[in-house]
């Protein structure tokens, strides 16, 4: 009995200690709070993938009233920016200075292919750009589809097989829904992993974590005491992004609340896990906050299927993403956030992140116990 | 003005060792952006191969497995199940296991035949917004040709005008080609500002930037001797990466190796400086890595290197005149890909080498203000 309570009181005792540092240090609070906001103001507001207005020099080397009409199209829809040029050069020339995204070029035939069945219109882009080529040759199908229609009466274009297409989950197509989930799993992985494993490795770095190993204290309550208060500030950045994703960007939540908070909290072990083992085996500042960056910040970002989809990666890439805690969280963000509690989803990776989380624990705790002998 | 000289070269040569010494120092400064640089190259990409569909097919007609037989030939749309329940479709959707449900109704044939309108349903998994669009776009140009061909077969014309992209410079719109080249500059950014943030914070942490200001350098000297070795591992980590975009992913350099160099002397003047102005304003080394941190992530995200700079807020755009990295990728990207030249790349070289000055000489003074 006595013993517990002389337990808790070293716990208390350190977390005291620990969280007046976080307070007292102006890179934690900034971290734990400015951090997250930018995040939030980046993705939301800073990100997108949709390209505004495309400007286009046009090159009509058939002349003919046709393409005069098709020309007339693109100068009338919302999405060009026409400039008329004469040659294929001056278009190519604009294109390299920056003046003009691309190219539309009508070929000297297009009339009179038109009339047989097989005309083209070729979109000439600089291929540096591969998203902004791609984005404005679906874009040139509006008004190249406007212009067939005013050609052929009505009853082209569409048909006969016509596609009735709907996006469930995100109706109306806001890159929000799916950056706000994302999100939340990219700053619990930077308060979890990057700070703790900063602190830790100070502490071995300056020698204060042997002086604190003459005293009573257990490896294990000095790793609780790191824990409360880096995941506290984590829980803070996690309900900053709750209020975002609600109140700046109306995502909906479909899930439970409370599955959503578990998973968080889930996930931040893990994170907090991982911070506090690599900075008990390298036991430096600068090689901590390295590795921690490489094996959880990037994974995080690039290879959790939050912004890239893991089904394009290559297969030998896609079998490292099972290795990745944050492959699971963002997979289980964006369910219960957008689709609901779906039961087998959630289950699964759930349960891999709770044994990833305890496994991580366990790791860190033999891993300071080994170097105290 | 010799001896001056020979201090400062002392001064590499302590950095070079405390970095290069440490086998995890040279670790660390070399094998991730090796790591980077595949996994970026490998895994950031919005080109979509893969799409798994399930099928819930209700006509049972000729005419509807032609239709999934061309979808099964596209090479992307792989079939995982054919469906027989409505309510299966919430669970292929929900679980994952299929990216985009397609539903053909009783009357698919028979509208078909009487030359109405015979529609098809696609349910797509939103989750992904940005994925579930790529993949309803892939499957409306398949829905295209089998209108196209359908027409044809009836002997009807007015085939529609077919779009041809053709790309200068990167010919088959390779995704990779505009990714690898930007890490050039990406990575060189993150490694070489944490570095001399970090190893200037190291000194004052343990004491050992009080020992050398007994001594006879001069803050300049002291700061030159920080900058220099560096600037010359960030060199070395962009020559890493060219290398690898080169004789690893195979995407041909057209440009000139000098005008490149050029460019990026004056972006790692740049990062060298955010470096030192981080670290003049940190006192531990936990600050200066999260501060570092912290200003490394809009300069790269804002960047271009995951969305156009042009589809910013007006107020961001103006914002980012001052990132020397939106530059350096536009500069990297040009001499790789398009061969430009110093006159083509003069809105480039202009603001990075007032970013490098700027950058510089504040954190010059702020050092010196910090020293003294």
């Amino acid at each position: 009995m006595n013993a517990g309570l002389a337990k808790l009181r070293r716990i208390r005792a350190l977390t005291l200690k620990e969280s007046r540092q976080i307070l007292r240090d102006p890179s934690s609070i900034a971290i734990g709070i400015v951090f997250p906001l930018m995040m939030i103001l980046l993705f939301g507001y800073g990100l997108s993938l949709d390209v505004k207005r495309v400007s286009v020099a046009v090159v009509d080397e058939d002349s003919s009233s046709d393409s005069a009409a098709l020309v007339g199209d693109f100068q009338l829809s919302p999405y060009f920016g026409v400039t008329v040029v004469h040659a294929l050069a001056d278009a190519k020339s604009l294109v390299l200075d920056r003046k003009v995204d691309g190219a539309l070029l009508i070929p000297p035939d297009f009339a009179r292919e038109n009339h047989s069945g097989g005309a083209e219109v070729q979109i000439l882009v600089n291929g540096t750009d591969s998203n902004q080529a791609r984005i404005m040759q679906a874009y040139a199908k509006g008004p190249v589809a406007l212009w067939s229609a005013s050609q052929a009466g009505s009853n082209i274009g569409a048909g006969p097989v016509i596609v009735v297409d709907r996006m469930w989950f995100n109706e109306a197509n806001d890159s929000h829904f799916f950056l706000v989930p994302g999100l939340i799993v990219l700053v619990m992985t930077i308060l979890g992993a990057f700070l703790t494993a900063m602190v830790v490795a100070r502490e071995w770095e300056r020698g204060t974590l042997e002086s604190l190993f003459v005293t009573p204290m257990r490896p294990g309550e000095f790793l609780i005491s790191k824990f409360i208060p880096y995941f506290g500030l984590g829980m803070i950045g996690f309900v900053l992004c709750i209020l975002a994703g609600q109140f700046l960007f109306a995502v909906p939540l479909r899930g439970s609340m409370l599955l959503l908070c578990l998973a968080a909290t889930i996930y931040l072990l893990v994170s907090l896990g991982i911070g506090l083992l690599v900075s008990t085996l390298v036991k430096s500042q600068f090689l901590a906050s390295q590795l921690v960056m490489l094996f959880t910040f990037l994974p995080a970002m690039m290879l959790s299927g939050f912004l890239y989809d893991l089904r394009s990666m290559p297969a030998f890439i896609r079998g490292i993403t099972y290795a990745l805690p944050a492959r699971y969280a963002v997979t289980l963000m964006q369910t219960l956030y957008l689709a609901g509690d779906v039961g087998g989803v959630v289950r699964l990776n759930l349960g891999i992140l709770a044994v990833m989380a305890a496994v991580l624990m366990v790791s860190a705790r033999l891993a300071t116990r080994k170097r105290l002998s | 003005m010799t001896a001056s000289l020979l201090r400062v070269l002392a001064l590499i040569q302590k950095e070079f060792l405390a970095v290069l010494k440490d086998p995890r120092g040279r670790f660390i400064v070399f094998i991730p952006p090796i790591l980077q640089c595949l996994l970026f190259g490998y895994a950031a990409s919005f080109d979509l191969n893969v799409v798994p569909y399930a099928v819930f097919d209700q006509d049972h007609s000729a005419a509807s497995a032609a239709f999934i037989s061309r979808l099964d030939g596209s090479g992307i749309f792989r079939r995982q199940a054919n469906l027989d329940r409505d309510a299966d479709i919430a669970t292929w959707i929900d679980s994952g296991r299929a990216l985009v449900v397609v539903q053909i109704g009783q009357d698919f044939a028979r509208h078909l035949r009487a030359g109405e309108p015979a529609p098809i349903q696609v349910i797509a998994d939103g989750r992904n917004s940005n994925t579930a669009g790529t993949a309803l776009g892939y499957f409306a140009t398949i829905v295209d040709e089998f209108n196209a061909d359908w027409r044809a077969k009836l002997g009807q014309v007015g085939a529609p005008v077919r779009i041809v992209t053709r790309a200068w410079y990167n010919p088959n719109l390779d995704s990779r080609w505009t990714m690898i080249p930007s890490l050039v500059g990406t990575l060189t950014l993150m490694g070489t500002m944490m570095l001399t943030a970090m190893s200037v914070a190291r000194e004052r942490e343990q004491g050992t930037l009080d020992q050398l200001l007994v001594t006879p350098f001069r803050p300049f000297e002291i700061m030159a001797g920080k900058a220099l070795p560096n600037m010359a591992i960030g060199l070395a980590q962009a020559t890493t990466i060219l290398l690898i975009a080169q004789f690893w992913f195979r995407i041909p350099f057209i440009g000139s190796f000098f005008v490149l160099y050029a460019g990026l002397g004056l972006f790692l003047m740049a990062a060298v400086g955010l470096g030192l102005f981080v670290s003049s304003i940190a006192a531990t080394m936990q600050q200066a890595m999260l501060y570092a941190f912290i200003l490394v992530m809009p300069f790269a995200l804002l960047s271009g290197l995951a969305t156009p700079v042009a589809s910013m807020p007006e107020f961001l755009q103006s914002a980012m005149i001052i990132n020397p990295l939106r530059y350096a990728l536009d500069l990297t990207k040009r001499v790789y890909l398009e061969d430009a030249g110093f006159s083509q790349l003069l809105p480039d070289f202009l603001p990075l080498a007032v970013i490098g000055l700027v950058t510089l000489s504040g954190a010059a003074w702020l050092f010196r203000r910090r020293l003294v």
